[in-house]
């Protein structure tokens, strides 16, 4: 792999960021990859996990929030499982999209953060998930109208998708749990 | 699936209860999203369990890891732990028991059990049994079978009368929670997964997690349209299996929810 170096203001924080927000201590990588070998998008993506290891080792910055791979990791835990070093490279990935959404370099592959906020939206209200009001905001945020549509009547039909909220869960108590958390600057 | 593992729970005698106001575990969009929102959401559940004195079952993997996971945050970081006391506005120190329905079935009901229990056989069908990623991953945090070749389905399948075949990609991700966002990776990954399933001879793949199901049952339909490749193989949760073997209708089973029609499996089972 070629990694180039860039030497902006930014680029020393993200090592000591990424650290602090997973616990995870990334000196602890050797590069043997075995991360990148079993992680099933690796292939997909420009950048492997081992490589955004590398880069945070290198003292990259800003430009690793805009790595295709954050948005999509299927936080499969692979990675994390077969580490020879017990590192938790799958909480560095979503250390590193937490610090994407919050700088605002999520936006280029905003569908996955939009997904996240409107899958948290719907529980943050009804409690449990709501799959209608969450594929309705989903769908008008990311302005892919059509996709999946034509699944939707046999969905309704087969009752895959209910019509109506779910009921009967304790709301007071997520609401509590989402002001709570959200207090402390860290939930978007 | 909530369908099919009530009315097996039913056969087997397992008593089910529902967490009053149970909440849900915010999934991967939690720990996307914020630590403590993601130990705190499946703790709001888990509280409630512990005033009720029982232990949780879960049938889904997600929520299971969901809810280990946030068990053992809780229970391994006090600063977590008060974190998430915060948010409750009470204690919770992680130690309620999590278990995912196949564990009970294999080590509460036991095989001897189900297998006096059967009416039915699955006389041979070749089933792949797919575990998915969260049910044993991380392994420290579920401590859920081997978690490179798993095989706790595979007794389930063969106590069955199935016959359950080795094939590389029982712990392979589907990626279920990307399914709306990223299709075009889920596409590719699912296309991978039920290839495989075909390739080892599967004439079905036996899941047990609700969102793996939806999953590799739906997206077959985009990866005919978009790849070309026709597998129609039916996907069934594992208590639809066992629902049929039970002698369980299969309207009580949900079987008519599937895309991809089960009727292989049914005449499998009829044919005994
Ligand atoms: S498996 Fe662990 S040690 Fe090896 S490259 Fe990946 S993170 Fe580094
Ligand atoms: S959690 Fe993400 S980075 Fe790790 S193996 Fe899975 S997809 Fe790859």
């Amino acid at each position: 792999m070629a990694i180039t170096i860039s030497r902006d203001k930014s680029a020393r924080g993200l090592l000591k960021e990424v650290q602090e927000i997973s616990g995870v201590d990334l000196s602890q990588c050797y590069q043997c990859k075995k991360c990148t070998s079993g992680c099933p998008v690796s292939s997909l993506a420009r950048c492997s996990p081992s490589e955004m290891m590398r880069r945070l080792h290198l003292g990259l910055g800003e430009e690793l929030l805009a790595s295709d791979i954050l948005w999509m990791c299927v936080s499969c835990e692979t990675c994390s499982t077969r580490c020879p070093m017990g590192i938790d490279v799958a909480a560095v990935m979503d250390a590193l999209r937490k610090l994407a959404v919050r700088r605002g370099a999520a936006k280029g592959e905003g569908n996955v953060p939009l997904f996240n906020r409107a899958f948290l939206k719907t529980v943050q209200v009804f409690g449990r998930t709501y799959d209608l009001a969450m594929i309705a905001g989903y769908k008008l945020g990311s302005g892919k109208l059509l996709a999946d549509t034509e699944k939707f009547p046999t969905m309704l039909r087969k009752r895959k998708i209910a019509l109506l909220p779910p009921h009967g869960a304790d709301r007071q108590a997520v609401r509590r749990i989402f002001k709570k958390t959200r207090e402390d600057g860290a939930a978007q | 699936m909530d369908q099919s593992t009530r009315t097996v729970a039913e056969k087997l005698g397992i008593q089910l209860i529902e967490p009053k106001g149970w909440t849900c575990c915010g999934a991967t969009a939690g720990h996307q999203t914020d630590r403590l929102l993601a130990a705190a959401l499946p703790a709001a559940t888990l509280v409630k369990v512990q005033d009720m004195g029982l232990e949780l079952v879960v049938n889904c993997a997600a929520c299971y890891n969901r809810m280990k996971a946030a068990n053992h945050e809780i229970a391994g970081d006090p600063q977590v732990r008060a974190g998430v006391a915060d948010a409750l506005g009470r204690d919770y120190d992680g130690s309620v028991e999590v278990r995912h329905l196949l564990e009970v079935l294999l080590n509460d009901v036991g095989t001897d059990a189900i297998e006096k229990a059967l009416h039915q056989s699955l006389r041979g069908l070749k089933v792949a049994c797919y575990y998915g990623c969260l049910l044993v991953r991380p392994s420290e945090v579920t401590g859920f079978d081997d978690p490179e070749n798993p095989s706790s389905l595979d007794r389930l399948v063969t106590v069955l009368g199935g016959t359950a075949l080795e094939w590389p990609h029982k712990t392979e991700c589907c990626g279920g929670g990307l399914s709306m966002s990223r299709t075009d990776v889920v596409v590719n990954l699912t296309d991978a997964i039920v290839g495989m399933a075909k390739l080892a001879g599967a004439e079905c793949i036996a899941v047990s997690c609700p969102m793996c199901q939806i999953n590799l049952d739906m997206r077959q339909l985009d990866i005919a349209k978009s790849k070309g490749n026709r597998y129609d193989l039916p996907v069934l949760y594992l208590t639809q299996l066992l629902g049929l073997c039970l002698g369980v209708a299969p309207q009580r089973l949900g079987l008519n929810k599937l895309m991809i029609s089960p009727a292989k499996v049914l005449q499998a089972v009829a044919a005994a």
